[in-house]
């Protein structure tokens, strides 16, 4: 699967042919060198590493270090890896830039969700909350019922309550490509993607 | 310049006329009919001017046949052909959403005259 790595700009909109409004994320995306080629036999399965963004050399541990130089490449902030069934097309030190993608092509977006902290049942899991009125007191955003009483005389693991929300890893799907600016390295998506400003993203195509 | 503003500054027109809250505005616009375009023409009061970049809209307002009409118009919308300003009006603040309430009189805006505009220097 071919993908690349990038960096939340922002958001904003632009207007299409017809005129009407597109709200599009803008995203940094690479360029990515190939930093690894990983193959069946010498690995147990098929990738290829990309690394995002410069960071200075002294800043890594010797093993990374060494990783970097083994490829020539220089250091890089961020390493992922993506799948492939096509290794062969792949060469250290190769560039994979945002032309991989052209417009009107979907692609799916991954990346770490905003982190909203300790969240109640309403907001974190869409629960009606209890009625307002009626005689009712402290019920409006209360959960409800979290089981039976005696028998089982406990809470089934998996209940959903109140906690933590957010900061995880989401995959947004189905994003249409918009806009591809080769030279300053920017990706146009209709619609949202997970993260706040600034976060690192992974950018693949969709299976056909 | 940051990557959002290249992104936006191919959409941004520079023919855009000066104007404001309480101005009179006369907006042409493109309509799409089925295969055939045409131009139709809103003329209201401005009542709001919000947002900055490509998210840049005004809302005009008008009452049409007694009916009280309000239009949000993208600033930059390739579809607005033409922005004529009709009346400059003297207002106070720059969000008019007290005319919603007003009719007749009490909801008619003074107009600038370029004498008031000047002020006098001592």
């Amino acid at each position: 699967m071919e993908g690349i790595i990038g960096k939340k700009i922002g958001m904003t909109r632009i207007f299409n042919q017809k005129g009407q409004v597109i709200p599009v994320t803008v995203i940094e995306a690479g360029p990515c060198p190939v930093v690894q080629v990983k193959t069946q036999d010498k690995d147990g399965y098929d990738a290829v590493q990309l690394g995002f963004e410069e960071k200075r050399k002294n800043l890594f541990n010797s093993p990374l270090q060494g990783h970097f130089d083994k490829a020539k490449v220089e250091p890089r902030r961020i390493l992922r890896e993506m799948k492939t069934d096509q290794v062969g097309k792949f060469k250290v030190r190769g560039e994979l830039k945002v032309d991989l993608f052209s417009i009107g092509e979907k692609v799916n977006v991954t990346g770490i969700s905003k982190g909203l902290g300790f969240q109640g049942g309403v907001r974190r899991h869409k629960f009606h909350g209890g009625p307002k009125t009626h005689g009712q007191s402290d019920r409006l955003r209360a959960p409800g019922s979290i089981g039976s009483s005696s028998f089982p005389s406990r809470v089934f693991k998996g209940q959903r309550m109140a906690g933590r929300m957010g900061g995880e890893k989401v995959t947004i799907g189905n994003l249409e490509v918009v806009g591809v600016d080769l030279e300053k390295n920017l990706l146009l998506l209709k619609g949202a993607v997970p993260g706040k400003r600034n976060s690192y993203l992974t950018i693949k195509k969709c299976l056909a | 310049m940051d990557p959002i503003s290249a992104v936006e500054a191919k959409y941004l027109k520079d023919k855009i006329p000066e104007f404001g809250s309480g101005d009179t505005l006369r907006v042409h616009t493109k309509i799409i009919e089925g295969d055939k375009e045409r131009v139709q023409i809103f003329e209201g009061v401005v009542i709001q001017r919000k947002g900055k970049g490509t998210g840049e809209t005004f809302t005009l307002r008008k009452v049409s046949s007694g009916v009280e009409v309000e239009r949000i118009f993208p600033l930059y919308s390739p579809n607005i052909t033409k922005i004529n300003r009709v009346r400059q009006g003297k207002v106070r603040r720059a969000k008019l959403f007290y005319l919603r309430g007003l009719k007749g009189k009490s909801a008619r805006i003074q107009e600038k005259r370029k004498e008031e505009k000047e002020s006098p220097e001592s």
